[in-house]
């Protein structure tokens, strides 16, 4: 009877359906999770993973089809009443309360009372206890947005394995993690399923799918591809299934994704960039006269004339457009010097908590820094606004979209436009043309999965959101692009190509700042590496030397030292 | 990435999503112009000759002009406002500015021998609107600059502005004259004259946000500051600029409901004319927490209010009015939430299937 039950399914979707107005997010899907399994959902960014999730939750209303939970018909109307079934969920974007506590989110909803009152000291300590089964020993008095993105997602993992579920559903949680974090949260997935839970894992990190699930469901566009064992399906037929096709310079890419070999991207020709129509060819670009999409005789002229452009690659010396010296805030990073060369792909490389985004939030004028300065085109500067820095022609791309990308009301051509139209002033616009033009050559060049560019952002999948930032800030045409976490939640494919865009992007002369935590992206894109810890700039790499052990070694190194200091 | 397939994807999808925005925003508008629409039927069957509009001594009269011309400065009011509830913020300070600028209006032109400053009346009202936007100014600056939640430190002009109107006319009310002002009472034209001044208010404000990327920056602002602020978006100049022209608006307000009666009146003139106007606002689509406004919903939200405020006091006795008043306003709202259609459809929906399985399971037995 217990074994006939464990092999049963725990939970089973018939003919799942789902319709946004002009999107069929999810047609007919058929979907089964067993206990005691790690069960994967894969599909490319808008495949309707996410969907999916938020039907079974009971966050969307579906449109049609059964769900049955142990063998009883289930229809959740809320995620509460899908927690109350058993199922506890994180979903993709960290739906928690910022201004709460820690403890606060992980009990809420479930506070534990006593005499009818809310019993502080055991929510705290059981709060503290539920995050040190991922080896995460913070404050949890403190509140959650103080907190770094990581630990926030780190934090709602937390909540969700607290609940005694039958079932939990992790979507994307492992967007913003590091290596070390990864592991932890597996080894808990592991003995939770051992202990006969059923789990739904969504990534878009091929390695983790292979080393943690046991079956993986395949979705393209909204359609069930099929289910697999996760030992009989192979990396190429997976990514082939996921995009739905078999092309030649996917094996390259794909080479390319298990190799992290260094020098592969001097292989990759500009003209596939260019021939798709990402980038306008260089002569147009910044010149003058608006031949691509991407630059206007205005616009190109307008950031900063003080910015020397470089036509020349990466390879040559290039000459400083940036140069920080002994910039520092207290609290958030020591002071570091850095130059940044036109043309120059710098990576940040370092633990969570490092100092990666504390030192481009300095850098763009986010947060003011206390000591030193910023020189750019020969004269020292002062930002108090990131719309200083952009005005010399910086861009940032933030790594929590949610919080401080997305406008989510306002409709995808709207939030592509925004930091150009911001740059112009308040009382020049562009012409509604003009915007339609760029925002659907964005939405064509990136591959953004939307019925139109005129569908509110909020309403877009995660990877999807994420490309959409990074359209904004390209359509903004900076001479110094500073990317956090660009790759967030964006899958194989797409992460390759915008992997392919940061190194032609530089080819032309544009300086980008490439923070990842993933360290073969890291060593993948960048001349130069800069590595970070406790908020300190450490140490340098570059050129040959930069290595993914290289970058471990030197993080590693001096810890000893700093015991002695 | 497959470019290609999600290409393939977007051009399989439906083409109705093509003009979805502007539907959307469309489909904003429905609620309130039907629950307008419903209202104007019921009082055109409730009340002989409603719709009725006639010239008389060259002047157009009638029930809807009447709605027009005592709306309007409820609907020059909401102009302003939408600006302040779209960034998110909120300015409670409107009706006091509204009597403050009467008042200075009625001051200026009085003579010095009454304490007056004895200039033309024209410069007078040129004077009250100047105030006008120093008040926006100083709201603007408390909130932009200074950091005070927009309802505390608008509050802080709501309290005082009457007191400095008080203090200015050095009465409860004085009587307005000369030209100026029966020309706005009452001009030799065939139209009164506010709701004249309502449409260039309209006007200017629309064509502000279509031609320059204002509107854009205020929806960008309430739909997220912090992500607005990274773009380069000028958050607290917006945010500044916002409050100066919902002060303007008062204070265009207050000339125009001081015209109205030919008295500047410290403390009666816009009472309680900031919630009708937050109230319009909301009516007409755009959130409290800020974020996409219309400013034609806006003005339809006006319309809503003054034509209930018109046509009750045909019918009902006053002590009713303002309970019907906030029947009406809460069904509008309600009608207005998708959530609340969404759930009332489904218990509808749950209804009928509860009927129909009883029946299924009688001709089942
Ligand atoms: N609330 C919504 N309104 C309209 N369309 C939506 C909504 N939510 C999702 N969609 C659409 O449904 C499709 C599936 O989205 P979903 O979020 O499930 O993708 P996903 O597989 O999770 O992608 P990602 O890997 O980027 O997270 C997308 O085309 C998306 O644009
Ligand atoms: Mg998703």
């Amino acid at each position: 009877m217990r074994s006939e039950s464990i092999k049963s399914p725990l939970l089973q979707l018939q003919k799942v359906r789902k319709i946004f107005p002009g999107v069929l997010a999810l047609d007919d899907v058929d979907f089964s999770a067993r206990r005691g399994e790690i069960h994967a959902i894969m599909g490319e960014n808008g495949a309707g993973k996410s969907t999916l999730i938020k039907v079974l939750t009971g966050a969307y209303p579906r449109d049609g089809g059964r769900m049955m939970l142990d063998g009883a018909e289930i229809a959740p109307r809320s995620p509460q009443e899908a927690q109350r079934l058993g199922i506890s969920t994180v979903y993709q974007e960290v739906n928690l309360i910022p201004s709460l506590s820690v403890a606060e989110n992980i009990f809420l909803g479930r506070q534990p009372t006593r005499w009818g009152r809310i019993d502080w000291r055991q929510i705290r300590r059981r709060a503290q206890a539920a995050l040190e089964r991922l080896d995460l020993s913070i404050d949890v008095g403190r509140q959650l947005s103080s907190y770094s993105i990581a630990i926030q997602q780190m934090v709602a993992i937390a909540r969700a394995i607290d609940i005694s579920a039958r079932l939990l559903i992790l979507d994307e949680p492992t967007s913003s993690l590091d290596a070390n974090e990864v592991q932890r949260l597996f080894a808990v997935m592991r003995k939770l399923r051992d202990e006969g839970m059923a789990i739904i894992f969504v990534s878009h990190f091929l390695d983790q799918i292979y080393a943690i699930t046991d079956r993986i469901t395949v979705l393209r566009n909204g359609r069930l591809i099929g289910e697999y064992p996760t030992s009989q399906l192979s990396r190429q037929d997976l990514i082939a299934r996921m995009m739905g096709r078999e092309l030649a310079d996917l094996d390259v890419q794909l080479q390319q994704e298990e190799s992290g070999q260094r020098d592969s991207h001097q292989s990759i020709s500009m003209r596939d960039i260019i021939g798709r129509g990402i980038i306008p060819s260089p002569g147009t670009r910044g010149e003058g006269h608006g031949g691509g999409f991407l630059s206007t005789p205005n616009q190109s002229s307008a950031p900063s004339p003080a910015l020397p452009r470089s036509t020349g690659g990466g390879s040559e010396m290039p000459s400083p457009i940036l140069r920080a010296r002994s910039l520092g805030r207290s609290g958030s990073i020591q002071p570091f010097d850095l130059e940044i060369g036109a043309g120059e792909v710098i990576g940040l490389a370092g633990l969570l908590g490092s100092g990666r985004s504390e030192m481009a939030r300095l850098l763009f004028g986010i947060d003011v820094a206390d000591s030193g300065d910023i020189e750019i085109g020969g004269r020292k500067r002062v930002f108090r606004q990131p719309r200083q820095a952009i005005a010399l022609g910086l861009a940032f791309c933030p790594e929590d979209r949610k919080t401080s990308g997305i406008i989510p009301e306002l409709s995808i051509r709207e939030n592509i436009v925004l930091a150009l139209q911001a740059r112009g002033g308040l009382f020049k616009s562009l012409s509604r043309a003009r915007q339609d033009e760029i925002a659907s050559g964005y939405i064509k060049a990136l591959g953004i999965a939307t019925p139109s560019a005129e569908q509110s952002i909020g309403n877009l999948s995660g990877g999807n959101q994420q490309k959409a930032i990074l359209a904004r800030w390209l359509a903004a045409d900076p001479r110094l692009l500073i990317l956090d976490e660009p790759t967030r939640g964006i899958d194989v494919g797409a992460k390759a190509e915008i992997q392919k865009l940061v190194l032609s992007l530089c080819r032309q002369g544009t300086a980008i700042v490439f923070i990842s935590s993933e360290l073969e992206e890291v060593v993948r894109v960048s001349d130069r590496v800069l590595v970070l810890r406790d908020r300190a700039l450490v140490g340098q790499l570059r050129g040959a030397a930069i290595s993914e052990q290289a970058i471990m070694q030197t993080i590693a190194q001096e810890r000893p030292a700093e015991v002695a200091r | 990435m497959s470019s290609q397939a999600v290409l393939e994807s977007a051009s399989t999808a439906p083409k109705r999503g093509a003009d979805f925005g502007r539907l959307h925003l469309w489909g904003k508008l429905l609620w309130p112009a039907l629950a307008l629409a419903i209202l104007l039927a019921i009082d055109g069957i409730c009340i002989r000759g409603f719709f009725s509009v006639s010239i008389v001594q060259g002047r157009l009269t009638g029930t809807l002009v009447d709605i027009f011309r005592y709306g309007a400065p409820v609907m020059v009011l909401s102009v302003g406002m939408t600006f302040v509830l779209a960034t998110g913020g909120v300015d409670l300070s409107v009706g006091a500015i509204m009597a403050l600028a009467g008042a200075i209006a009625a001051k200026a032109a009085m003579p010095t021998s009454l304490n007056g400053m004895g200039i033309s009346p024209g410069s007078g009202i040129a004077i009250a609107l100047l105030v006008s936007v120093l008040a926006g100014m100083w709201n603007g600056m408390s909130v932009a600059w200074l950091g005070m939640q927009p309802i505390v430190a608008t509050l802080v002009l709501m309290v005082a502005g009457r007191g400095i109107a008080r203090l200015c006319i050095g009465a409860a009310n004085v009587p307005l004259s000369g030209t100026i002002w029966t020309a706005l009472h009452n001009p030799h034209l065939t139209l009164p004259m506010a709701p004249i001044i309502v449409l260039i208010v309209a006007v200017v404000a629309g064509l502000l946000t279509r031609v320059t990327s204002i509107g854009l920056f205020v929806e960008a602002l309430g739909g997220n500051p912090v992500a607005s602020r990274y773009a380069g978006v000028r958050v607290g100049l917006i945010t500044f600029m916002v409050y100066v022209f919902c002060g303007l608006c008062a204070g265009i307000a207050g000339i125009i409901s001081s015209a109205d009666v030919m008295i500047a009146n410290a403390s009666s003139t816009g009472m309680y004319m900031e919630l009708d106007a937050i109230l319009a606002v909301v009516i007409g689509g755009t959130a409290l927490t800020g974020g996409r406004f219309s400013l034609v919903g806006s003005l339809i939200g006006a319309l809503l209010i003054q034509t209930l405020q018109t046509t009750l006091i045909y019918k009902v006795p006053i002590q009713q009015t303002l309970v019907i008043k906030a029947v009406v306003v809460l069904a509008v709202c309600l009608l207005q939430s998708a959530e609340f259609r969404r759930k009332s459809l489904a218990v509808c929906a749950r209804l009928g299937l509860s009927r129909t399985r009883k029946a299924a399971a009688q001709v089942a037995s």
